[in-house]
């Protein structure tokens, strides 16, 4: 069994990782949809997006392990660290159904209310990203704007066809968004990370995005007919590393192979 | 015959003039009638050392082709004599379908994919609600009919989305302006 690494605590390194690992868990759970999304054309939609976010992940790991200068590379970030040092957002961790956990059946309803919000987020924060201080960032932002917009109208298409649809449409998106929201104040916490990466001109506060990220959500669900949820005083933690009780079994499906078979490839 | 030597400078232009041609032999390995010239990846050919050094551009960050693409470039040099062969990806200036060649486009729609429009015009739409009606109708690649619709945002592959031909019921691929 390969044994586990502990990543750098340096807050540029966090910050990539934050950035890389909520594409990649956001992506693991968009896999999880293949094969079985209601029409052919979305089973392609959902692993298409999947595999943009992959080829993110993939760009932003090896630019966070040349920031740490450990010489480790994206396979090692990926595949050998422990629940505690993977920094993304709590919400991309989720089930692809919240209700449906036991089943394992997913919720598109879910689904493309998180997508959404994720490729909003992700958008805004490219866009910032293109002038990083970090050459690398901004171009690996350059490349991810251009897919994020273009998942962002695909998932606002379906949430207003589905918001706007039929009273059970429109109930169940209206359900999963009230499930779902709780989560995504996660996001626009600030802390020294981010303040680190101001000050370093590494790349934007996640706050500073949260007015245009909510424009932006606030005129879909408008369209959609779908009424944003009051805040609670919940917050996720998943990006200082204190994860739902679901990211061990994503790790332990992801990282099997790897941690079984060290070094293992095609 | 001459005698007289080759120039240096004349002999590297040779190379490099190689190289090019080389290069425009080695076809997109999902649409394999472009090259990865006329596909507009490959950003810069220069002579090192013995060998070639070879910069590229991906097309999507996690288009599965980028590193068959790698292994063909090289493989393709080195078969020529040119080798020892150095492959950099470059990530900036990000990759447009601007960069398909005239050419390129052509064979994309002989092929019967429906080739990109300008992918400007993209970066000013914020956001466009049900855009299955509203995505503009292609001409289709078999028929030239203008009468098409939008089947699937997503394709086959990261660059394409799906559409079909209300004239001859034919579907067809559109690589999506990027």
């Amino acid at each position: 069994m390969q044994a586990s690494i502990a990543i750098s605590s340096a807050p540029n390194v966090q910050y990539v990782l934050r950035l890389a690992d909520s594409c990649l868990i956001l992506a693991q759970r968009l896999g999880e949809w293949c094969g079985h999304a209601p029409a052919l054309e979305e089973d392609i939609a959902l692993t298409n997006m999947a595999l943009d976010l992959i080829g993110q992940s993939r760009a932003l790991f090896t630019r966070a392990g040349q920031l740490e200068g450990q010489g480790r590379d994206e396979d090692q970030l990926a595949f050998l660290r422990d629940e505690r040092d993977y920094l993304n957002l709590t919400l991309v961790e989720l089930p692809n159904s919240l209700r449906g956990a036991r089943t394992g059946r997913g919720d598109f309803a879910f689904t493309v209310l998180r997508n959404l919000v994720m490729a909003t987020l992700l958008k805004q924060l490219w866009q910032r990203l293109l002038s990083s201080s970090d050459a690398e960032l901004a171009a690996i932002a350059g490349k991810a704007l251009k897919e994020s917009r273009y998942h962002q109208q695909h998932a606002a298409d379906w949430v207003v066809r589905l918001g706007d649809g039929t009273e059970e449409s429109s109930r169940r998106m209206q359900d999963a968004l009230n499930l779902m929201w709780p989560y995504v104040a996660e996001m626009f916490e600030n802390d020294a990370v981010d303040d680190a990466a101001v000050a370093s001109g590494l790349g934007p506060r996640w706050a500073d995005v949260q007015e245009d990220w909510l424009s932006e959500v606030n005129s879909v669900m408008t369209s959609a007919g779908l009424a944003i949820p009051k805040p609670s005083a919940f917050r996720s933690t998943g990006k200082i590393g204190r994860h739902s009780e679901h990211m061990g079994f994503i790790l332990a499906e992801m990282q099997h192979l790897q941690r079984a078979y060290p070094g293992g490839v095609w | 015959m001459s005698e007289t030597p080759v120039a240096p400078a004349t002999a590297s232009a040779a190379r490099l003039a190689q190289a090019w041609a080389v290069l425009q032999t080695v076809l997109d390995p999902e649409v394999p009638v472009v090259s990865v010239c006329e596909l507009g990846i490959v950003r810069d050919v220069q002579l090192q050392g013995d060998g070639v050094h070879v910069v590229l551009t991906p097309t999507y960050s996690g288009c599965p082709a980028t590193e068959l693409i790698e292994s063909n470039v090289v493989a393709a040099l080195v078969a020529a004599g040119l080798g020892p062969v150095n492959v950099a990806l470059q990530r900036a200036p990000a990759w447009t379908t601007d960069w398909i060649s005239a050419e390129g486009k052509t064979k994309l729609r002989n092929y019967g994919i429906a080739p990109p429009g300008p992918a400007g015009q993209n970066e000013a739409v914020v956001m466009q609600f049900m855009p299955r009606q509203k995505a503009p109708a292609l001409d289709c690649p078999r028929c030239g009919s203008s009468n098409t619709e939008r089947l699937s945002a997503f394709g086959s592959t990261a660059c394409k989305a799906l559409h079909r031909c209300l004239a001859c019921k034919e579907p067809f691929e559109h690589f999506k302006p990027l």
